[in-house]
């Protein structure tokens, strides 16, 4: 189940069905020359749940920018749905990325904020309105549509976030920390509709965390990094099947999953500290 | 019963008009009392008197230094948005106009007025020049804050989504920027009233015979105390009218959903 900390995907890992998004050695130097990413290489399969976790500094949000082409790699490229595209946005290409603050505009009514990506690129409101029912339903908030954002809760408006993201229909779903700010019961309660909707939905997603209960919760597969550089340090499977819930979360399959991630996490949070005094003694 | 004194209603507007019942029966009786005469320092049924007694002429004046007023608010918001949106769309312009915005601020009006009344032919004009300069600056200063002050986080969000430049600035720099803008509309209509009666103080009777400044000048000139009084009375009226007015304004547009709105400073 884990491998081999060598930074590539093995064959066997591999995902058998064709990569929504295949990253190939690209990696991140940032204009003042900081190495922000090593160069990666990841492919992400259809109906994956793929976790980025790992020390601060180990890049997870910089390659979760990379594909939601916020940035340039400086060298390497990502390739979109075996080649056909090479840039985000063409022909279909749909991403959508939820951040770590819900980021909803306070004077408009939730049902608005959940079509702004539809009314950005230009679609009819009739066309418009029956896809914001249909994402806000999904998320159990029909009933606070015609409500402001700061009638809401945290869990709630991260909700309406949500909904913003799945009207869309993306092929790719990136979501960077999107429950770092809320407290455990209401992210249990959200991971598990996350859970929910990527199975009724067949989500494909890559997810940025700190938390390796929610990621070992979350996954089918979860890619440990490493810092300085930012690397991909281990890799490992979650086959647990769908649909997951408190039943899963209450296993010893569970709390053994959690304690191998732990061990990978260690393990790589020390190569980041070695890889940190080596800089600093040259 | 909750009491009187935690009563929010009581608090907001019995308590202040019980203050003014307060002020004015002591004023009333101090001056009859002593027997003040009216050229020195009128009571209040003096001034209410001279008020209804010479209300139309009162009236005409009022209406002058409101036309004013009106005009060089109109001014500053449209000239003052204006600016404002060139700022943000160049820092270039930004850097090389904004000291002048400030200049214009910082020097009193009073200063300049003479200046404005002697160069400007047309009375009306000038008063209503002078009353701009006064009033714009809040409107300038407050946009170009509001319009820079978008959460980066919405911005990344338009970006991502391709959003072009004119339906970022209407979906989402122009409702950011509201609550700044409305905010420099209180300021500024303030200051569009004291900028119309400044100017008409220096204007003063070299000036025509209009406005309330005029009239208070004309009623010290003739010791018609109580007319000054009702003229200040009336100035006074206005400018919280037009305080209340923008207030409710600023209510309107983001009551439902900016802190400002929510009516805890009206």
């Amino acid at each position: 189940m884990i491998m081999a900390p060598d930074g590539f995907s093995p064959p066997t890992l591999a995902p058998l069905n064709l990569p929504v998004v295949n990253i190939l050695s690209a990696d991140k130097v940032f204009p003042n020359g900081t190495r922000g990413l090593a160069p990666i290489d990841l492919a992400i399969g259809r109906n994956e749940f793929v976790s980025l976790i790992g020390p601060s500094g180990c890049g997870k949000s910089t390659l979760l920018k990379l594909v939601a082409n916020l940035y340039e790699p400086t060298d390497g490229r990502i390739v979109w749905w075996q080649g056909n595209f090479s840039r985000v946005g063409e022909s279909g290409r749909r991403l959508a990325f939820v951040f770590q603050d819900a980021t909803l505009m306070p004077w408009s009514r939730v049902e608005a904020n959940v079509r702004l990506p539809l009314d950005l690129a230009g679609l009819p409101k009739t066309a418009a309105v029956p896809k914001v029912a249909s994402a806000l339903a999904q998320v159990g908030l029909t009933r606070y549509a015609r409500h402001y954002p700061g009638q809401l809760s945290g869990g709630m408006r991260m909700r309406v976030s949500i909904a913003r993201a799945l009207v869309t229909e993306p092929d790719l779903l990136l979501m960077d920390e999107p429950f770092g700010a809320l407290d455990e019961f209401t992210r249990n309660k959200l991971d598990d509709d996350l859970v929910r909707l990527s199975w009724e939905r067949k989500l494909t997603t890559m997810f940025v965390t700190h938390s390796l209960y929610e990621a070992v919760f979350l996954s089918t597969r979860i890619v440990v990094m490493a810092a300085n550089p930012g690397r991909i340090y281990a890799q490992m499977t979650v086959d647990e099947p769908a649909p997951r819930g408190d039943a899963f979360r209450n296993s010893d399959r569970f709390a053994a999953l959690c304690r191998d991630l732990s061990r990978l996490l260690q393990a790589a949070s020390l190569e980041s500290a070695v890889a940190d005094h080596d800089e600093g003694g040259r | 019963m909750r009491p009187l004194i935690t009563n929010a209603w009581f608090n907001r507007i019995a308590a202040p008009v019980g203050v003014a019942t307060f002020v004015l029966i002591a004023w009333q009786f101090f001056c009859r009392q002593r027997g003040i005469p009216v050229y020195l320092f009128p009571a209040p049924t003096d001034i209410a008197l001279k008020l209804a007694a010479e209300w139309p002429s009162l009236l005409t004046a009022l209406m002058s230094t409101l036309e004013v007023t009106f005009e060089a608010f109109f001014l500053a918001v449209l000239l003052g948005s204006l600016t404002a949106f060139l700022f943000v769309q160049s820092q270039a312009i930004a850097i090389s106009l904004y000291p002048f915005a400030v200049l214009l601020q910082v020097t009193p009006i009073v200063a300049i007025a003479p200046l404005i009344i002697i160069l400007v032919k047309n009375t009306q004009v000038a008063l209503t020049i002078c009353a701009t300069v006064v009033a714009i600056f809040p409107i300038i200063s407050n946009t170009t804050v509001g319009l820079a002050a978008v959460d980066p986080g919405l911005l990344a969000y338009f970006r991502m989504n391709k959003a072009s430049r004119l339906q970022t600035l209407i979906r989402l720099r122009i409702p950011s920027a509201l609550p700044y803008f409305l905010a420099g509309l209180k300021i500024s209509s303030g200051l569009a009233l004291i900028g119309a009666v400044v100017a008409e103080f220096v204007a003063g009777t070299g000036g025509r015979n209009a406005g309330l400044a005029y009239d208070i000048l004309q009623s010290g000139l003739q010791l018609d105390i109580p007319r000054m009084f009702a003229a200040l009375l009336l100035i006074a009226v206005t400018g919280v009218l037009l305080f209340t007015l923008m207030a409710g304004l600023s209510h309107l547009a983001l009551g439902h959903w900016h802190e400002s709105g929510m009516g805890n400073e009206k």
